[in-house]
């Protein structure tokens, strides 16, 4: 398989067949969380796509050139926690100085996805996955554009629900989480689809 | 070497380093705050309602800070304390802040008046006066859907017999039902104010009566006995000017509807 196409089946398969929230069922907090309003889906979304492309490259970047001369393969998850904890908070503090508008856009949400759980999981699979620099840049980039997708689809989805009634006892979460399992279901329809496009 | 001792030093030197890297960054990149903006917005209360006319709390600090807003009273929400607080800090005289609260201007309880029709569309007021202005017999009372009580940010809106009542105690005076309520008869009133007219009908008097046995009937008695002259009577409504009501209530013993409170 050419370069090309592997990067073509990471971002087709990121955005809709191995979607993180909807497929995967990571960050499913920040995605019920977020998902009220249009505005603040935008703002999270953004968080995400740039926080999981920095951590994709900052964590390849120590697993290969750290972790594995020295064998310490198996310490990745609690080194991957505290280098994109650091990291998170080292692009907070320089985007405040230099771009502040991305910094008041982006400002609220960024120490929220701190250690979530999607990113630590886009940068675990990387390894997992034996991707290069370039592979697990792109890995990041498109989950969180997968992320992205799902928070804005679903944001309409509530706005829906809002103007549904649902029975007493399923008012509020859980009418929410069953919307959530029909959403997530639509995305199962792709399955399947990416290893026939790009293999 | 051991294993475990590796793990643990590498662990700790990577923490190391990323603590020494935020150390220098927020060292080196540190932003300047103004101080003026801080001390300002430490004071406010941080209901961010809105209710100043700024895009929440930090807006109307900023606003302070840069000298933009000359008032210090603007804060509905805190009320005299913060407005003296701030102006201390601004170096500028206390002005009292005049606290307000909303006021639902129907009383067209169940009972009162009727439904001429049956609606069963979306629960929201907005909604329910798109189809023939609304279900309720007067097309200028309360709907009792509930928008204004669904932006309330202090839950201090409740549907009492199908018509909004406003909690005193628990409004902030921000002014977002105002905007929320599509019949506008929602009022920021002085919040000591001793009477207010509970109707918002403009229709003459005996069809408003026999739409809601509490409407305002334009009959002007209230205008006539009120010695200070606060009251007049316009489009079949009466209206208090709180700027002379001196709260004597001789408009409500005079009332034949009851409908002054």
């Amino acid at each position: 398989m050419s370069e090309v196409s592997k990067l073509l089946l990471i971002t087709f398969s990121m955005i809709f067949t191995e979607n993180y929230v909807l497929v995967q069922f990571l960050g499913i907090c920040p995605f019920l969380g977020v998902s009220k309003e249009f505005d603040s889906c935008l703002g999270m979304s953004g968080a995400v796509i740039f926080v999981m492309t920095l951590a994709s490259a900052v964590t390849w970047l120590v697993y290969t050139f750290l972790m594995v001369p020295l064998g310490l393969e198996y310490m990745s998850t609690i080194i991957f926690i505290l280098v994109i904890a650091a990291l998170v908070q080292f692009v907070e503090i320089v985007l405040k100085k230099f771009i502040r508008p991305l910094y008041e856009s982006l400002g609220v949400y960024l120490p929220l996805i701190t250690t979530n759980c999607a990113v630590l999981a886009v940068t675990l699979l990387n390894i997992e996955e034996h991707y290069n620099f370039i592979e697990s840049v792109v890995d990041g980039l498109t989950a969180g554009i997968g992320f992205g997708l799902a928070l804005i689809l679903f944001c309409g989805v509530r706005k829906a629900l809002e103007r549904a009634k649902p029975p007493k006892p399923f008012e509020g979460l859980p009418i929410t989480l069953v919307a959530a399992a029909l959403t997530s279901m639509t995305f199962m329809g792709f399955v399947g689809i990416a290893d026939r496009l790009f293999g | 070497m051991n294993p475990v001792l590796i793990a643990v030093i590498v662990l700790g030197a990577v923490a190391l380093v990323c603590g020494l890297l935020l150390v220098m960054a927020s060292h080196f990149m540190a932003v300047p705050v103004d101080e003026k903006f801080l001390a300002l917005r430490e004071v406010l209360p941080g209901a961010n309602c809105g209710g100043c006319g700024y895009p929440g709390c930090d807006g109307y600090a900023k606003a302070l800070a840069d000298g933009r807003e000359e008032k210090t009273n603007k804060c509905s929400a805190g009320g005299n304390e913060v407005a003296e607080k701030l102006a201390a800090a601004c170096g500028k005289s206390f002005e009292e802040a005049e606290k307000r609260v909303a006021f639902v201007q129907c009383r067209g309880e169940i009972g009162l008046t009727e439904k001429k029709d049956e609606y069963q569309g979306t629960k929201s007021c907005q909604a329910a006066r798109l189809l023939f202005g609304g279900d309720g017999a007067c097309q200028y009372g309360c709907l009792g859907y509930g928008d204004c009580a669904a932006i309330c940010p202090q839950g201090a809106i409740s549907l009492i017999k199908g018509v909004a009542r406003v909690n005193p105690e628990r409004c902030i005076a921000c002014g977002q039902c105002l905007g929320a309520c599509p019949q506008r008869i929602i009022a920021l009133i002085p919040f000591n104010a001793p009477v207010k007219v509970a109707c918002s009908n403009k229709e003459k008097g005996a069809v408003a009566r026999k739409k809601c046995s509490g409407a305002c009937i334009g009959c002007s008695l209230c205008a006539r006995n009120c010695p200070a002259e606060a009251i007049q009577v316009e489009g079949n409504l009466a209206r208090v000017n709180y700027e002379r009501c001196e709260g004597c209530g001789a408009c409500q013993g005079a009332c034949p509807q009851k409908c002054i409170l």
